[in-house]
């Protein structure tokens, strides 16, 4: 398999010795002369030391013939464009893209880019898997005072879903005041009912927090 | 009309200017507040430090629903990306792309992105300036470009897909 890799970088590096280790061919460009000259010292000659952006390198590269063009620069824009010319100008059946901002995956698929690689939601999937969705969030506290601002999310067994704040034993020193439902924030009302998904927004003083939770959270399971 | 201009370089200032004269709301974005310096001190539109190809920026921008967006950086990779972003995601009208290179202005002037190059545009006008022929190529390529992006590539992965669900 032929890999042209775009990026000399961290990423680049290490993707391009990798995949000679394999036995693939593999050609690296980087347009930095100091980094190239350096990649090519410790991998063979392997290196172009020119943009990959421009078209004409990209030719000299062999795109034309590459099975797999994965563009890994740390520019987001780079990365789009090296992979929009390989697959349009050069025909390559398979375009990796690094993403580093993951707003911009959605645009890179729908302008045609095969893959996509995005460092920033991989970590930020992580670390979501890691907060605990079953537990009462802080948002803030109230300038100066103790009193907190806390959300609390109601998930199958919250012994809330079904009924209204007037039915709950809601904590001396705290109050609900606010729901978000579907995305959108209204004024919690004593008669509302409350349903499963809300995020019920709370007010109130740290040591009722416990109690709190026994009324809206329950013994509910974590999600995922 | 709302025009939208990204990079406040020569260029993108005095454009700026000329449409605001004319009566259009201009909002010009640039990386460095510097850049601004270039504007007339009676410019009122809407200048706004940030990076162009960040859908969030431009959208706080007020970028959406524009009727014009003028990519004018000096990074050709950067103008590609703004403008894509803005015929995919923001809802533009009219979409240019200032692409310096020739290979990438005419590869993306293909794919309907309407490019304008100054490489191009410097050797035809000098070379007729010293009397020789030129390539006679627009100043616009494109200028209608209705960019197809994703759905030119769905309409090609179409059939792959139903062939291997056969």
């Amino acid at each position: 398999m032929f890999v042209l890799v775009v990026g000399g970088g961290k990423v680049g590096y290490y993707l391009a010795k990798e995949l000679v280790e394999s036995g693939h061919e593999v050609v690296l460009m980087e347009k930095d002369h100091a980094r190239a000259d350096q990649i090519a010292d410790e991998i063979g000659s392997i290196v172009i030391a020119h943009d990959g952006c421009e078209g004409k390198y990209l030719a000299e590269a062999g795109a034309n013939r590459a099975d797999i063009v994965a563009a890994v620069t740390g520019d987001d824009e780079d990365n789009l464009v090296i992979c929009q010319m390989a697959k349009h100008h050069f025909d390559v059946p398979r375009t990796i893209a690094r993403v580093n901002n993951p707003k911009n995956e959605e645009l890179f698929k729908h302008l045609g880019v095969d893959e996509l690689i995005s460092p920033t939601r991989m970590i930020l999937g992580s670390i979501e898997q890691d907060i605990p969705v079953h537990e009462l969030l802080h948002l803030g506290s109230l300038g100066g005072s103790d009193l907190e601002l806390i959300e609390a999310p109601l998930l199958p067994g919250s012994p809330a879903i079904g009924r209204a704040p007037r039915d709950l034993e809601i904590p001396e020193g705290c109050s609900l005041f606010a729901v978000v439902r579907e995305g959108r924030a209204v004024p919690l009302r004593p008669d509302t009912i409350l349903a499963e998904g809300d995020k019920v927004i709370a007010i109130g003083r740290a040591e009722c927090e416990a109690a709190l939770h026994g009324q809206l959270i329950g013994n509910a399971e974590p999600v995922g | 009309m709302k025009v939208v201009i990204v990079g406040c370089g020569r260029v993108g200032a005095v454009l700026a200017e000329a449409f605001e004269k004319a009566g259009n709301d201009v909002i010009i974005l640039d990386r460095s507040t510097g850049a601004f310096d270039k504007l007339p001190s009676t410019f009122r539109g809407n200048a706004v430090r940030g990076d162009g190809t960040d859908e969030d920026v431009l959208r706080r921008a007020g970028a959406q629903d524009a009727d014009v967006f003028l990519a004018l950086t000096e990074g050709d990779n950067r103008n590609v990306m703004a403008a894509q972003l803005a015929t995919e995601a923001l809802n533009v009208g009219r979409v240019l792309a200032k692409v310096n290179d020739p290979v990438r202005a005419a590869a993306y002037a293909d794919l309907g992105l309407a490019t304008i190059c100054r490489t191009n545009l410097m050797e035809d006008t000098i070379l007729g300036f010293a009397g020789l022929s030129t390539a006679q190529r627009p100043p616009i390529l494109a200028p209608q470009g209705t960019h197809p992006g994703g759905e030119h590539h769905r309409a090609e992965a179409e059939p792959a897909a139903a062939t291997s669900e056969a």
